[in-house]
């Protein structure tokens, strides 16, 4: 108890101590998690009036926002995976980093969905026994369910394994008999969230552009294409400002994947296109409106054609060395654009165009109100000030740097 | 729609914030049901009294209504009518009668008589309850479809693309006269049509509401099962159960259900007091609703608000079971179809040509 005692406070330590940067970075994230307190207040007491969304486009920012935490989420097993199955030495050490950003994503895409539901006091009408779940029925169970073992089992991961790297008693070899089918199961579910994900939004047969067997294969690519993005960030910022040992050849592997995930992405949009524009049915309905507006709505064309030239042209750009190997300048910056640009294709693409035309021929535009937006922006805030914290304690673990001292008065070792 | 949007903003953002506020007081406190008193009856008073803090907390704790006791059922329904009673200032009675036995309710609607006069659309609003202004919520949407008449012309002949080949087929891909829907379509459909006469000779209405299907998509898209249907192939909703997810509303073909995106706003002078537990009550923020073929009146042998306002008699209502009724008949003797059907969702609103 004592040594857990100490692990908490060393970490946590650790962890809010940094240089002008770091607090700079925590500075801004306060802004927005201050402005959103107030607005999430507001909408928690008026309800989702105050956001843009309509009996028509039923989904808001919060949804769209959800599934890309789930690709970002999903995506963290591909750092997990090379370690643990193909025993890459130099990604054994880093495969908490991936279980840290799942775990964090995974959290941050409930707290969209709790932003999302009407009466999120009424949360506990879903748990059995209290209340009542539609099993086997209801595809949002599924996901209810898949993503919360997912948070268990990263949470469970990154405790056990920083924990007794803290205390000194983590032996790669000597895992616990128990620990590695722990951590396939958690490499295992990851695809599993994202594909149940994808089933939540295929299921419903009158969203013409949704129902499709490729939603699945679209969201898969896409969260290799976005997650790796953030890890290669985190990596190339940890290895510049700490001392966590992260080499070339871990950057290098991850681009590939960024890079041919993106290819994946872009022949699941070309046979998805195609097989819906070429008989241009009412199944292409709203993909030609996304692509081309419709009597003067357009306000999603220069959205589609941005985010496709933006993959398009990452991709691209990912194929030549020279880019691949600038890891101060040019890699970061793709890495920013690719998970940026499947940000935004989140709202501009997938959900919000695919409402139009609605059940009765009604042809839409989403308004992002300015609450519902510094709402988005305030789980943001929260998702990336946790990730900050944890990752920069794990960092302190990996490194030695905060470790269990037993003679020592529990302090935080300055090396 | 972006207008609609924008009604429903402005409307909200000019809702008087005092009045907002009062009617939240209103709700769940007694003292404030001493402020609504002097307007109201002695019983009301007494009733309002009652009404305190205890009702929201005991109403926030309940659980399904199917799932209760006969005994919780009494205390729940109890709740509400003194809750109502307080916040309307006028005796509410909520039942909890159950469908009849043998009793399988569906409906018919004649297009070739609907003139699209929308006196069903607010019928409904009166009786059920439902939100006038802020969020507007309207259980039936009258869809004004253009005739084929309008939509071929000569200008469009030789429009569109391919351009003229040797073959004589102008704009066979693209565009012409091929770009304008005829007869019954969701394309080029008006549901917002502010006509000072109606019907309009070049087009014809459909109204929509919930289509009571057998097969509904949104019972299965329910985590909570909030939303089933009753023996007698109703579709309900228990508001004090739903979670607010909108899954439903996602997994419907007819885009016949409604959220309560802000408080909603119903006057209290307008108030049908008469309601049912699954039907008519004033609903909450954030839950769903929508057309329940007027269970309070429909259980009780009467007929639905809508059809009892349609001046054409275009609507019919009945039992399926029964040879007898209206809509067997209509069934037996008329050209029918279902909307959508290739949802496969079974409705039991049949639309026929009379």
């Amino acid at each position: 108890m004592k040594k857990a005692w100490s692990f908490a406070k060393d970490t946590s330590l650790y962890a809010v101590k940094g240089g002008s940067i770091f607090y700079a970075w925590i500075l801004f994230l306060f802004f927005f998690i201050l402005v959103g307190s107030y607005t999430s207040y507001r909408q928690f007491t008026e309800g989702l009036i105050l956001t843009g969304a309509t009996d028509q486009i039923t989904l808001e920012m919060f949804f769209a926002n959800f599934v890309f935490t789930a690709h970002v989420a999903a995506a963290a097993v591909l750092v997990v995976a090379p370690g643990y199955f193909y025993h890459r030495k130099d990604m054994k050490e880093l495969a908490v980093i991936g279980e840290i950003v799942a775990m964090v994503f995974v959290a941050t895409g409930i707290t969209f969905i709790l932003y999302h539901m009407g009466r999120p006091d009424r949360l506990l009408h879903m748990v059995p026994g209290i209340g009542f779940m539609n099993f086997p029925n209801s595809m949002l169970v599924y996901d209810t369910i898949v993503l919360n073992v997912y948070l268990y089992l990263n949470l469970f991961g990154v405790l056990y394994i920083l924990y007794n790297k803290y205390v000194g008693t983590f032996d790669a070899k000597h895992l616990a008999r128990w620990f590695t089918p722990i951590v396939y199961l958690a490499i295992a579910w990851g695809p599993l969230i994202h594909i149940v994900t994808a089933f939540v939004l295929a299921s419903n047969a009158r969203m013409e552009s949704w129902a499709t067997a490729v939603l699945p294969f679209g969201f898969l690519s896409m969260a290799g294409a976005s997650g790796p993005s953030l890890i290669v960030v985190i990596f190339l910022l940890a290895r510049k400002y700490s001392k966590l040992e992260v080499t070339d050849s871990v950057i290098d592997l991850l681009t590939t994947i960024i890079a041919w995930s993106l290819g994946l992405l872009m022949l699941v949009f070309a046979a998805e296109m195609f097989s819906v524009l070429y008989s241009s049915t009412e199944h292409a309905d709203s993909l030609k409106y996304n692509m081309f507006g419709r009597n003067g709505l357009n306000m999603y064309v220069p959205w589609f054609w941005g985010i496709i030239g933006t993959l398009i042209g990452c991709f691209i750009a990912l194929l030549f060395p020279r880019i691949r190997r600038s890891y101060d300048f040019w890699l970061p910056i793709v890495c920013f654009l690719v998970f940026f640009g499947v940000l935004v294709e989140k709202p501009m693409v997938l959900v919000f165009p695919a409402f139009s035309p609605s059940p009765l021929g009604e042809y839409t535009e989403y308004h992002v109100t300015v609450i519902e937006f510094f709402n988005v922006l305030f789980v943001w805030a929260m998702a990336f000030l946790w990730l900050t914290l944890i990752v920069k304690g794990a960092i302190g673990i990996l490194t030695g740097e905060v470790r269990y001292h037993k003679s020592l008065s529990h302090t935080v070792e300055q090396s | 729609m972006s207008e609609d949007k924008n009604v429903k903003m402005e409307e909200s953002a000019d809702l008087n914030e005092g009045r907002r506020e009062f009617l939240k007081y209103v709700c769940t406190s007694s003292a404030a049901a001493l402020v609504v008193a002097p307007e109201s009856s002695g019983a009301v008073v007494e009733a309002a009294n009652s009404a305190d803090a205890d009702v929201t907390v005991a109403e926030f704790f309940q659980g399904h209504f199917v799932l209760m006791s006969d005994e919780e059922k009494k205390q729940a329904i109890a709740r509400l009518e003194k809750r109502y009673t307080a916040k309307y200032a006028k005796k509410t009675t909520v039942s909890d009668v159950a469908a009849p036995d043998g009793v399988l309710f569906g409906y018919a609607l004649d297009m070739s008589k609907c003139i699209g006069c929308r006196r069903c659309v607010h019928a409904c609003v009166e009786e059920n309850n439902q939100s006038r202004e802020g969020s507007v919520i309207q259980w039936i949407q009258v869809m004004k479809i253009p005739k084929g008449n309008i939509s071929f012309s000569a200008d469009e002949l030789e429009k569109g693309y391919p351009e003229k080949s040797k073959f004589g087929d102008y704009g066979v891909q693209v565009g012409g006269n091929a770009y304008h829907p005829a007869g019954l379509s969701t394309e080029g459909a008006q549901s917002y049509y502010q006509d000072e006469t109606v019907p309009d000779k070049d087009f014809f209405y459909l109204p929509v509401q919930c289509q009571q299907c057998e097969k509904p998509p949104c019972v299965k898209a329910c985590p909570v099962r909030a939303t089933f249907r009753d023996h007698a192939g109703v579709v309900l909703i228990d508001y004090n159960w739903c979670i607010g997810c909108r899954m439903c509303q996602l997994a419907c073909p007819y885009q016949a259900r409604r959220f309560n995106w802000g408080e909603p706003n119903l006057p209290a002078e307008d108030m049908n007091p008469k309601t049912h537990y699954f039907g008519n009550r004033p609903r909450m923020r954030g839950v769903m609703e929508k057309c329940t073929f007027c269970v309070q009146r429909t259980r009780e042998g009467r007929s639905p608000a809508c059809l009892e306002a349609c001046p054409v008699g275009a609507r019919k209502f009945g039992n399926l079971l029964d040879p007898e009724s209206d809509v067997r008949k209509v069934l037996a003797t008329k050209r029918v179809f279902r909307f959508k059907e290739e949802f496969g969702t079974y409705p039991k609103f049949f639309y026929y040509i009379g």
